[in-house]
């Protein structure tokens, strides 16, 4: 199937919680209401003639200027060989969406590494801890108006050039 | 020179510090411990072409059998603590080789926020090595350098200078 296809069979399928489609994009996609994305995904994966088995990457961008936040999903069929970009907007402030651990283990560790960088908070994922920065971190380090602390356990995180 | 020639030739004098420092120059057991791309460079050092083990420097697989550290990476603040924590558990007199960029300045990932922008921010270092990662022949260089300043250590005479003072502490 090709991307619009796949977009036209899933508008049919939830409507409104499908939101605009590019297709001029180099990997085409859509938006995705938050609140349905575990139903939609579900479907994608389940659904014989979609069959998207594989998440094949998960990601996140933070928009400041437009105040959101971008869980982006790239989706992989192995049995059709197609793919498709699913794209989810949550608000910076308190950004809270529900997890898809559930139908791609592949994300688990992928929203750990979401909620590490870009604090959105997946709800129903069984063990969401930060993965990369230490337990004790404080922030967010992908965020744009993250500010690097001066010290770390009294370790001085700054250092002078030698080339002045 | 009278009291040399009086004793017989297979007899060898040398003062204390000397046999003290060259018995430990010649054991250096280093820690196996890798951080990033540097740690394929020191097991490349320790393979059979460079070949650490002719210097007397074999790896340990516990810090509390260890003399030297060679910190072989990227040191993330993460990593860090763990790292302090290793090498408290170091028995003294014990050593430490920074390799690579990484671990003397944070290298190329020195404005990252997750990099601790040097080792010696967190344990005293006794030998740089500069590259990135540095060949086997320039860590090897580097354990020379560490036993030449091995021998230059005096661990009879009373400490008094603040350094050695310090590193007692």
């Amino acid at each position: 199937m090709t991307p619009t296809e796949v977009y036209q069979k899933l508008r049919e399928r939830f409507g409104e919680a499908i939101g605009s489609f590019n297709e001029k994009a180099l990997d085409p996609y859509f938006l995705v209401r938050p609140e349905a994305i575990v139903e939609v995904c579900r479907f994608c994966k389940e659904d014989p003639t979609l069959a998207f088995d594989c998440l094949s990457n998960m990601s996140g961008v933070d928009y400041l200027k437009e105040n959101k936040i971008q869980v982006v999903y790239h989706l992989y069929s192995y049995p059709h060989r197609h793919k498709i970009v699913v794209k989810v907007d949550v608000p910076r402030e308190n950004p809270t969406m529900p997890s898809v651990e559930g139908i791609w283990k592949a994300a688990n560790w992928q929203e750990r590494e979401i909620y590490d960088l870009l604090g959105v908070t997946f709800t129903g994922h069984p063990d969401l801890r930060r993965l990369l920065m230490p337990e004790d971190w404080i922030g967010h380090p992908l965020r744009k108006d993250f500010v690097e602390p001066e010290e770390y356990h009294g370790i001085s995180t700054r250092r002078e050039s030698l080339l002045k | 020179m009278s009291l040399i020639n009086s004793v017989p030739e297979m007899v060898v004098t040398t003062k204390i510090d000397e046999v003290l420092n060259w018995s430990r120059k010649s054991s250096v057991w280093y820690m196996l411990f890798g951080l990033a791309c540097c740690a394929i460079e020191m097991m490349q050092t320790g393979g059979p072409r460079a070949d650490l083990d002719r210097f007397g420097a074999v790896p340990r697989a516990t810090p509390r059998q260890s003399d030297m550290m060679i910190i072989a990476g990227t040191l993330t603040l993460k990593m860090a603590l763990r790292t302090k924590v290793l090498y408290d558990q170091m028995p003294d007199p014990k050593y430490v080789i920074s390799m690579g960029s990484c671990s003397n300045c944070g290298g190329l990932f020195q404005l990252a926020y997750s990099v601790c922008d040097g080792v010696d921010k967190v344990i005293p270092v006794d030998v740089y090595v500069p590259g990135c990662p540095p060949r086997p022949e320039a860590l090897t260089e580097g354990l020379l350098k560490l036993q030449e300043k091995m021998m230059q250590e005096r661990w009879l005479v009373k400490k008094t200078s603040t350094e050695e003072a310090a590193r007692a502490a």
